[in-house]
């Protein structure tokens, strides 16, 4: 059978595109990952932002509606990960994690970002022995201890801010003199007695036998070197768009984000549509996800009526 | 067989003097990647439940338990062969990746 569409990815972008889809009677099939559905908001805790609701809501549970809302429309979501894509042909075939292949007229890309690492060599050893990517999920086993988060945009002020509900001190550690982050959040970090700000500064090395013990540091503006204990490091330093599965066949910029055309979702391939995380550099929030998984679908309507 | 739950109370004689190797899942019910985590162990266990027991441990509650691992990062899942710890893994993983970093065990 060779479906109408199918859509990769369950962040915001993903969902709406199916509850649109579904409602257009495309009978889209959409693949939230095994372990990564519902996208980068499973890790995070209050929305405050997402309009409607007036006292915020929790990232899980904003989810779990969107998922809801799609599946109500009669979205058929498959709770496994595509691992292999053919989107050059006139019909597109899609791979999962169990073996089975999907054909289909149209793809609506959606599969997000993942985590931005420094890139240091003990960044990986030490993973999970005291360097973590999601305070939500690690925070807890820093009770009563100094930690660092690396970062000066919004996600690294909200993962520091989180933290002080454990940890005895954080100490924010960011490249430049200023945070890049929201003013309100910036603020509330600047203002948290628990919270210290280390700025012009860069993490070198991560020090420790089996788990974090310190962090070699830079300063940016003197370059003078230092150490520091600490026994916990969050990284929060921005995303890489999760483009790994079609690079190579479709059009991406320098950095792996998927190229579309002007205002629409249109890549360079006919019938293969991409949004959320995976074009944006720039706003990067649920909301615009949401609003741009929307333009997919009535992108991809529009090329199937055709 | 379905996964079950330990505790401090019962851990020397679940895990540590299990005859089988034992997948200890430590997990709590505010991370995200836990509960995507869980059907997928629940499936292992259904599978190969018989030569891997695995059980889940609740990090809030049993926090003593997880200090003492040097858990830092959950969900984290040790695996424990007469009493020792004879592999980690750190992090939600999808299931093919799983069963692959089990493949010793089952």
């Amino acid at each position: 059978m060779i479906r109408d569409l199918v859509i990769v990815g369950s962040g915001p972008a993903g969902y709406t595109a199916a509850i649109y889809a579904a409602r257009a009677q495309l009978n889209p099939v959409l693949y939230e990952g095994s372990v990564t559905a519902g996208g980068a908001l499973m890790t995070t805790t209050e929305v405050e932002n997402f309009p409607g609701f007036v006292d915020g809501v929790m990232g899980p549970e904003l989810m779990e509606s969107m998922r809801k809302q799609a599946a109500r429309f009669g979205t058929e979501l498959i709770t496994d990960d595509v691992v292999e894509m053919d989107l050059t042909g006139e019909i597109k075939t899609v791979k999962d994690g169990s073996g089975n292949v999907v054909q289909a007229r149209a793809v609506i890309l959606a599969t997000g970002s993942a985590y931005r690492h420094i890139g240091l060599a003990n960044e990986d050893r030490l993973s999970g022995r005291g360097v973590s990517w999601c305070a939500t999920c690690d925070g807890f086993f820093f009770r009563d201890q100094t930690i660092a988060v690396v970062g000066g945009g919004d996600s690294a002020v909200e993962e520091a801010t989180f933290l002080t509900k454990f940890a005895s001190k954080v100490v924010l550690i960011h490249r430049r003199d200023s945070l890049r982050a929201s003013k309100i959040m910036a603020e509330r970090a600047l203002n948290n007695p628990k919270i210290e700000m280390l700025w012009n500064t860069e993490v070198v090395d991560i020090l420790g036998e089996n788990k974090v013990e310190a962090l070699a540091l830079k300063n940016t503006v003197t370059g003078e070197l230092s150490q520091r204990d600490f026994t916990g490091l969050f990284v929060a330093i921005g995303h890489i768009p999760r483009s790994e599965l079609i690079v190579g066949q479709i059009d991406c910029d320098n950095e792996g984000y998927v190229k579309v055309e002007g205002r629409s979702t249109r890549t360079n391939l006919s019938g293969v549509f991409a949004c959320g995380d995976l074009v944006d550099h720039t706003y990067r929030q649920a909301i615009t996800a949401a609003g741009s998984g929307c333009q997919a679908a009535l992108d991809a309507e529009k090329f199937l009526s055709h | 067989m379905a996964t079950s739950k330990v505790t401090t109370a019962n851990f020397d004689e679940v895990v540590l003097k299990s005859s089988t190797p034992v997948l200890v899942d430590f997990w709590a019910e505010w991370c995200g990647p836990c509960r995507a985590i869980g059907p997928i162990l629940e499936d292992i266990s259904n599978e190969y439940g018989d030569k891997l027991k695995i059980v889940k441990l609740n990090t809030d509650e049993e926090s003593a338990i997880a200090i003492k691992y040097g858990v830092t990062s959950i969900p984290m899942l040790n695996v424990y062969v007469n009493g020792e710890v004879v592999k980690t893994i750190i992090g939600a993983k999808p299931k093919p990746a799983l069963l692959k970093e089990l493949e010793a065990f089952i």
